[in-house]
């Protein structure tokens, strides 16, 4: 086992580590580049070109400049891991939690060091009066040449500690460090060129904003630092020049030019390793079928697809290998050599199916916590009667009680804190006994079928937390009703439950809080499906897997699968379908244009549903009447018939 | 090589009503009855459809005359027409700005002119306005005067969408049920449509400012969809949209602009899109994606196409010798390419396989220049530019719209169809011309995907009617399992007929 893990590591290692690496020197290896452009466009001067030029060429190849390229690259080796999945948050709170969470200030403090550094940098390559902190002057009434402090270095360097405060406040909000995959491939050098116009155009509006923003924020509060800085450095303030906290101060052309300069070279260079990190992360990976040794087993794709790390790279190796590599695909169809096993296809098949099912339980266990909170609010009137005839069948519910965290896949912050995601597991584990009954025979409503073995204590739901969610208080604060309900039901219980709800009613009414602890619309919609591109390449693997073996599968492996897998896509389409029923879950976010932060997380929902309708047509197109040799159930059979007919 | 010459002489005086024992009947035939199929066949005149009465933009000539102050008007310029109407405006009122800068913006927009007027001879496309952009590369001819604007059939089933004159679309299926008709605010000059495949409902619209995709339930029995179940999908800087494409899977669509040097690959649920861009050409007119998904064709305004890989996403380039691509169309193997430019009368073919990595030249498969038949009245001259190709699902018949001379009254536009064989060389075989009823022209046509006794052929006139021609042939088996004998078959039973035809090709 110890074995198997470090293989797996390695192959992690080899493969992302890697690629982070070489990713970080490509964009060590394009810091001369921007720094170059950078130069030409701080000293630029319109009357004489030719100074200029000359001018810039000497700078370039002077030792201070070649020194703050060497603070440079040592800046950009820091980095900080992206996501595959999405992290979302689900009300303000959250999102106010994420942003003052201990790691996220230390990540915080850690840009703004950085954008001090780079700044300095910076200031030091224009040179002029930017480059040192403190110099000479003369003061005013006794005529001595003192040391002074130079605000126009203090503004640069306060600026760039503001913007790497800014860029790393935006990598929370906007998902900066979400990586999301192309729905195309590509070389990485088109990729790269054809991203770079965006990322400068990017870099260029985000250091205009910050440039307003600062000049904003020095205006009003550029006293503090300035004078603590010359008292603790003992400098001192230069009362003959304007002072920068000032209108007249801050409105200097050459000022505000380097200024925004500055901070595009800045936002340039974060923003070139974020894009070369993304296209050197999503680029596919092609891990062997299978493999004639056996130390390189665990190397494979069957093997690959299990694992956590690599889930995602598996995933997208898998859906590329179902629809251009023919010979791959035959490698997946192939029987092992001695027994004779479809090992290969019943892996893949496997976890693709365990994948979209986990997907299909997280759904239905969201809708019935959507479901119970309306059942709940319309039976508000009758509620004490029914307590004790309940409180015997409660018990019997305990067994879900328990609030597990987190699929494996979600988010770390999978903020709904009412949709109880503990059952998914449980669950599962109950799925994987018992294969066949399930989801065999549950087209109607899985929901109920979920329940179907104690049916008898349906009414569980029904009893006293009722008058709890009285007010349309947010869904979170029906949390605590449901798990009383479930754990311990007596009158006690629901008197202190009362007494705690009627606190937090009056709490409701505040509307400060209500604005932080409102769940933000379609948030918990999105969290369902933050890991969603994984689904929708299990399910183009699978569909294009099954539509080729029509024609390549000599052996029938796949024959033998084939009712589990139109099954398990008829339930999640069924799930899906609920879901998009649901209050939010059909409304489209708004685009933002031109942001590094990547939005494709909000749509993948929409993606996921057309991925799955498209995986059924083509199956369906492929087999077409042979379909109905294929023993499945009557409404399953029901629904193809539907897509037989393209009537979806 | 083909040539006109060898084809039967066409019947002028009825319309083509279908094709049996290798013979193209006309109406004229006596006892034989109308279409066995049961296609809904609408006609639509210009007089029903009202187009629209007034240009884009240009609302201003209904109102009154006001003088705003400078900064309303310039604040006004800006947003209508951006950094041109600014300037414009400022030069316009040069007695109440200071003189330098009415001068300074007298001489910027003259630089700016002469610039976009040197790029403008680089690629002299970008001079015209979008609608006649939209009708120069349009694959309808004569775009801006037909009252049909685009057809697409439904890949799957007996349904197809027809873009009208008055910007709308209307939806019909093959029994009777209601046919819904599309309206968009977007929906201006549509210049293209296309089914999604592998899905009931979705049909992207080529727009003129944007791309809609209109989700059109098949169960519901609304005639008037909302515009709610349309997406919008813009891209700055893309338009007007003159062709899209779907990949065989359904997963992507791509869309093509003449004045944007890339094109669009987007993921249509995710609302996404991956510019590609490649600079030479000058902009994109016409795509068509190989049925089998692999490879992609660009054709640019320049005199050069390109054929992009759909894996990686490299391209070819395919610099042509006088006109650029005017219409191609696929095998249904995705093998071969035929392509038509502009300015020739020829048809060529681009043979690809994956074991000798492409072709290296293109070869000629016909050839169209004027031919004249005689007729009962008069003499018929046919042949010309090809205007659009088209080829059946089993690859067993070529549909060519010739553009004809409007001068001349003897000379239409027709549809040319052949024959078309793959062993054991590729050639193309005359069958006939496809004639519309007295005065109508062709204007467009596509093949049904999946018809099964052969092949439909659907031709929207330029009387606004649409009609179907039915191809009735045995396949030679290209799209079964067991291709290659019963190919091999049909070949070996017929050695006279095809030793006939070689003996008249050459």
């Amino acid at each position: 086992m110890c074995l198997c893990e470090t293989k797996f590591l390695s192959i992690y290692f080899q493969v992302v580590i890697w690629r982070a690496v070489a990713s970080i020197a490509w964009s060590v290896l394009l810091l001369p580049v921007t720094t170059a452009v950078f130069v030409l466009l701080s000293r630029f001067s319109l009357f004489h070109p030719i100074q200029w030029i000359s001018d810039c060429t000497s700078l370039l190849t002077a030792s201070s400049t070649i020194f703050s390229l060497v603070v440079l690259c040592g800046i950009m080796s820091l980095f900080v891991f992206p996501l595959v999945v999405p992290s979302i948050p689900c009300s303000r709170m959250a999102l106010l939690g994420t942003v003052l969470h201990p790691r996220q200030c230390v990540h915080s403090l850690v840009y703004c060091t950085m954008g001090m550094l780079v700044m300095w940098c910076a200031s030091v390559t224009i040179g002029g009066r930017y480059s040192t902190l403190g110099t000479p002057c003369r003061q005013s009434e006794s005529g001595e040449v003192v040391t002074c402090l130079n605000e126009y270095h203090l503004f640069l360097l306060l600026a760039g500690a503001f913007m790497g405060y800014s860029h790393s406040f935006l990598g929370v909000v906007q998902n900066m460090y979400y990586v999301s995959f192309q729905p195309i491939q590509q070389y990485k050098y088109p990729r790269f060129k054809g991203c770079l116009p965006m990322v400068v155009k990017c870099s260029v509006i985000q250091a205009l904003y910050s440039a307003r923003n600062f000049a904003a924020l020095y205006f009003f509060f550029g006293y503090v630092p300035k004078t603590w800085i010359s008292s603790t450095l003992n400098l001192q303030i230069d009362s003959s020049l304007q002072p920068l906290d000032s209108l007249t101060g801050l409105l200097d052309f050459s000022l505000l030019y380097h200024l925004s300069i500055s901070g595009a070279f800045l936002y340039l260079t974060w923003y070139l390793t974020v894009l070369l990190f993304r296209i050197y992360v999503t680029e596919a990976y092609s891990f062997p079928v299978q493999s004639t040794f056996t130390e390189d087993a665990e190397q494979c794709l069957p093997k690959v697809l299990a694992e956590k790390n690599t889930l995602f790279l598996a995933l997208q190796d898998l859906a590329l290998l179902s629809q251009h590599s023919l010979s791959r695909r035959l490698e997946v169809f192939n029987l092992s050599q001695p027994g004779g096993h479809p090992h290969n296809w019943n892996a893949i098949s496997g976890e693709c199916l365990c994948l979209l099912s986990e997907l299909t339980q997280r759904l239905v266990a969201h809708q019935d916590a959507v479901a119970s909170n309306g059942r709940v609010k319309s039976q508000s009137a009758s509620s004490d009667t029914r307590s004790a005839s309940s409180s015997s069948s409660g018990t019997e519910d305990i067994a879900e009680t328990p609030r597990l965290s987190v699929p494996v896949l979600t988010a770390p912050f999978t903020p709904d804190v009412d949709s109880p995601f503990s059952s998914p597991a449980i669950r599962r584990l109950v799925g994987q006994q018992d294969p066949h009954s399930p989801w065999s025979g549950t087209v109607q409503s899985p929901h109920i079928m979920r329940r179907g073995p104690k049916l008898w204590s349906a009414s569980t739901g029904e009893k006293c937390p009722v008058r709890l969610l009285g007010e349309k208080g947010s869904s979170r604060f029906s949390v605590i009703p449901l798990h009383g309900l479930e754990t311990s039901v007596n009158s006690c219980s629901c008197h202190t439950l009362n007494c705690s709800a009627q606190v937090k009613s009056f709490l409701a009414k505040r509307v400060l809080i209500m604005y932080l602890f409102n769940k933000l619309p379609e948030a918990s919609s999105q969290a369902l499906f933050a890991d969603s591109q994984a689904h929708i390449w299990a399910l183009q693997g699978l569909s294009h897997l099954v539509a080729a073996s029509f024609s390549e599968d000599q052996f029938g492996v796949v024959q033998t699968t084939l009712p589990n897998i139109l099954s398990c896509l008829v339930v999640l389409l069924e799930a899906v379908d609920r879901h998009f029923k649901l209050p939010h879950a059909s409304s489209k976010p708004v685009r933002t244009l031109c942001s590094m932060g990547d939005s494709t997380y909000k749509t993948l929902r929409f993606a996921l549903r057309a991925a799955l309708k498209t995986a059924i047509y083509k199956i369906t197109t492929t087999f077409g009447e042979h379909l109905n040799a294929v023993n499945i159930s009557t409404e399953h059979r029901k629904r193809l018939q539907q897509f037989l007919e393209f009537k979806e | 090589m083909c040539s006109l010459g060898v084809f039967p002489a066409p019947v002028t005086a009825a319309q083509t009503l279908f094709e049996r024992n290798n013979e193209l009947l006309s109406a004229l035939h006596p006892g034989e009855h109308s279409q066995a199929c049961d296609l809904p066949s609408p006609q639509f005149t210009r007089d029903t459809l009202k187009g629209h009465s007034r240009p884009e933009s240009s609302s201003r000539s209904v109102f009154l005359d006001q003088r705003d102050t400078l900064w309303m008007r310039s604040a006004g310029a800006w947003r209508d027409a951006g950094l041109y109407g600014l300037l414009d405006e400022i030069t316009n009122s040069a007695e109440e700005v200071p003189r330098f800068l009415a001068v300074g913006s007298a001489c910027v927009l003259a630089l700016l002119r002469w610039a976009s007027s040197f790029h403008g001879s680089l690629f002299p496309h970008l001079t015209l306005s979008s609608d006649e952009m939209v009708a120069e590369f349009s694959q309808m001819l004569d775009w801006s005067d037909s009252a049909l604007r685009s057809f697409a059939w439904h890949p799957h089933t007996d349904k197809f969408a027809v873009a009208l004159l008055d910007d709308s679309i209307k939806i019909y299926k093959s029994n009777s049920s209601p046919t819904p008709t599309l309206k968009h605010r977007c929906q201006r000059s549509v210049c293209a449509l296309q089914w999604k495949p592998l899905c009931g409902s979705a049909l992207a619209v080529a727009c003129q400012s944007c791309l809609l995709i209109w989700h059109v339930d098949p169960a519901s029995l609304s005639t008037r969809p909302s515009s709610g179940c349309a997406q919008v999908l813009s891209h700055p800087g893309h338009s007007p949209i003159t062709s899209i494409a779907w990949s065989p899977t359904g997963s992507l669509l791509v869309s093509a602009s003449p004045v944007d040097t890339s094109m669009m690959v987007w993921d249509v649920a995710a609302e996404s899109a991956v510019p590609l861009q490649r600079v030479g050409g000058g902009g994109v007119t016409y795509l068509s994606w190989s049925p089998d998904g692999s490879r992609l064709l660009a054709a640019t305004p320049s005199a050069l196409f390109r054929v992009w890989e759909t894996r990686m996403w490299t391209c070819e380039r395919w610099p042509c010798l006088k006109g650029s691509c005017q219409s191609a169309c696929w095998s249904p193997d995705g093998g071969c390419l035929l392509l038509s430019m502009q300015g020739e009368r020829v048809i060529y073919a681009l043979t690809f396989s994956d074991l000798t990595g492409g072709p290296k030249a293109a070869s000629v498969v016909a050839d169209l220049s004027e031919t004249t038949f005689p007729g009962p009245d008069g003499d018929l001259t046919v042949g010309g530019e090809v205007c659009s190709l088209s080829w059946d699902p089993r690859g067993e018949r070529l549909a060519v719209l010739l553009k004809g001379d409007s001068q001349a009254d003897n000379h239409p536009s027709v549809i040319a169809v052949f024959k078309t064989r793959s062993s054991p060389v590729f050639e193309l075989l005359p069958c006939g011309f496809v004639m519309g009823e007295a005065g109508a022209e062709p204007r467009f046509m596509q093949f049904h995907p999946h018809f099964q006794h052969g092949a439909l052929l659907t031709v929207c006139w330029s009387d606004g009617r649409i009609s179907h021609v039915p191809f009735y042939f045995s396949s030679a088996g290209l799209l079964g399992g067991d291709s290659p004998q019963q190919a091999l078959a049909s070949n070996t039973t017929n050695p006279s007929s095809n030793k006939l035809y070689t003996e008249q090709i050459s």
